[in-house]
């Protein structure tokens, strides 16, 4: 397959006051992706974003959007982007219909399809009928769809998203999602949460962006990896020793928690679960749980973002 | 692009109660003082003027009427002018045009068209009511075209000054009175120096350089002066925007 590179960002760096905000940041995006953009509060999201797309000058480094350059041809790139900023940018005053077709005209869509072009964006978030009515008495969550709406009216290559599901329910959530994955499908999406479920779901590749710095660069599977583990947690109700545990094949690793439950870390192939079982039967060590231990999200995220470079590394290639 | 741009601001002017109640104020005093300039002629010029002294209805009323409006606009622009950019910059919809595919110059270039399009629909209005006087006697064209041409270029000067305020601060309220500041000071510069008409900063007077369009001279010195008046601070705007996008 062909790959087609629709962003290439090259060591983007951006100073402000002296402090680097963002720091050698490079990347790729292929057509048909979608980038989830992780990151604490103030690790330079959203002025990556902002870079990406044309508000903010890197003090160093490259933008191309499909191989256009962005600081030598602003207008052809921004083109071919549709962004949504954090802070929606949206003239309440405008009903639905007027606020969609300034974006489409703005936009370069050509006068003959700007209707076409309204009624599509609407249908896709979901606004057919909210069409007459002034911004300003939607609500949030409509709102927010208004904004995605007008990132993705002039059918953009690549559709750059800050935070596209804050302040919505989770029925909106789950429908936004979809729609995100759907323009995914034939677009390259980039989008920034800090909801880590929303990365697993709708991304498939993750980058993690701490101080500025990207500290993790690769494939959704490979944070997956990480949360799932080789983990076990059992309960008992006459706790065994973890010496007892250890003899079982496959058990690499076992520690005693409160609550009489333990905790079983075992070899990447092996399945002792069943031996497990079977042991705890004979020896009457009273089971009354077995499940596997997942690592929260937030747990891989804080490890990832104090991760050594060597993982970041590895997992990327 | 600038068209298209020049619309959204057009529309979002008439989306307001604003854009209406300031023509609608504008109209009725502009419509106030052309009755009443018309009602002083007769008085006036049916009595104790030689004939020598006397001169046409249009250069009397027109003089009433253009003289308000160029004082009524030093309060008009600013009001209207205020929320071109320091109101996107509070609302944060700045980003909206500058990630469109459009220049920062085209930006300004829209919202000062959108701004001087919407003041010329009350130029256009003036100058055909004046043109009403036609009807039952025979007017000076030429003075009222000179006299729309001034007013529209004070206008745009005005409109220009005030987008540039606009770009600087985020409180829209703030941009008004510094730009009513800076046009009153222009404005009046002239009677500061009224005993050396010849001084530098009596030059610079915008009143000075309207006063020949409102005898009906159309000066390209006069043009010229406001002509680069304009592109000056249009070209600051877009320089402030600019700063805006390297310096964050």
């Amino acid at each position: 397959m062909m790959t087609n590179l629709t962003v290439e960002a090259l060591e983007l760096t951006r100073i402000y006051g002296g402090r680097e905000a963002v720091s050698n940041v490079s990347f790729n995006l292929t057509q048909g992706q979608v980038l989830g953009f992780l990151g604490p509060n103030g690790a330079g999201k959203s002025t990556t974003m902002k870079m990406l797309t044309g508000n903010l000058a890197p003090s160093a480094g490259s933008v191309k959007i499909c191989g256009i350059d962005m600081i030598e041809n602003p207008k052809e790139a921004k083109a071919l982007i549709g962004y949504l900023p954090e802070m929606r940018p949206l003239y309440k005053e405008f009903t639905v219909d007027e606020y969609l077709t300034i974006a489409a005209r703005l936009h370069r869509v050509s006068s003959r399809n700007i209707k076409k072009a309204v009624d599509n964006a609407k249908e896709r978030c979901g606004l057919t009928h909210m069409s007459k009515r002034l911004i300003e008495n939607l609500s949030n969550g409509y709102q927010q769809r208004v904004g995605i709406a007008q990132a993705i009216i002039h059918n953009p290559m690549v559709v750059i998203l800050d935070e596209p599901t804050v302040g919505l329910d989770p029925i909106q959530i789950r429908d936004i999602r979809t729609l995100i994955r759907e323009i995914g499908t034939d677009h390259s999406v980039i989008l920034s949460t800090h909801i880590l479920p929303e990365v697993e779901m709708v991304c498939d590749h993750v980058q993690i962006i701490d101080k500025g710095k990207l500290v993790f660069n690769g494939g959704i599977d490979v944070l997956k990896r990480q949360r799932i583990g080789n983990k076990l947690l059992i309960g008992f109700k006459n706790a065994p020793q973890v010496s007892d545990l250890l003899q079982i094949a496959g058990v690499s690793e076992a520690e005693a928690l409160e609550n009489n439950m333990m905790r079983v870390r075992f070899a990447e192939d092996s399945m002792p679960h069943e031996a497990i079982v079977q042991a705890a039967v004979k020896n009457g060590w009273g089971l009354y749980q077995i499940a596997p231990d997942q690592t929260s999200l937030e747990d891989v995220f804080v490890q990832l973002t104090y991760q050594d470079a060597a993982v970041a590394e590895a997992s990327a290639a | 692009m600038i068209l298209n741009v020049a619309r959204k601001e057009l529309k979002s002017v008439f989306a307001s109660p604003m854009g209406w109640i300031i023509l609608a104020l504008l109209m009725f005093a502009f419509g106030t003082y052309y009755l009443n300039g018309v009602n002083d002629y007769f008085e006036v010029m049916s009595g104790a003027i030689r004939p020598a002294e006397r001169y046409g209805v249009t250069q009397f009323v027109g003089q009433t009427v253009y003289g308000l409006a160029s004082f009524i606009m030093l309060f008009a622009v600013p009001l209207l002018s205020m929320r071109l950019i320091s109101e996107e910059r509070r609302s944060q919809t700045l980003p909206f045009l500058f990630s469109a595919p459009i220049s920062l110059t085209e930006v300004v270039l829209g919202k000062f068209v959108g701004l001087v399009a919407f003041l010329s629909i009350l130029i256009v209005y003036i100058a055909l009511m004046l043109f009403t006087l036609n009807i039952w006697s025979d007017i000076d064209f030429g003075y009222i075209l000179a006299n729309s041409l001034g007013l529209f270029l004070l206008v745009a000067s005005f409109s220009a000054l005030g987008l540039y305020f606009s770009s600087l601060t985020s409180q829209p309220v703030v941009a008004a009175i510094l730009s009513f500041i800076a046009l009153f000071a222009l404005m009046i510069l002239d009677r500061f120096f009224a005993g050396d008409p010849s001084n530098t900063m009596a030059q610079l007077s915008l009143m000075r350089h309207f006063q020949s369009f409102a005898g009906g001279l159309i000066d390209t010195a006069d043009l010229a002066y406001f002509v680069l008046f304009i592109i000056t601070f249009l070209t600051l705007t877009i320089r402030r925007l600019d700063a805006d996008r390297l310096r964050g």
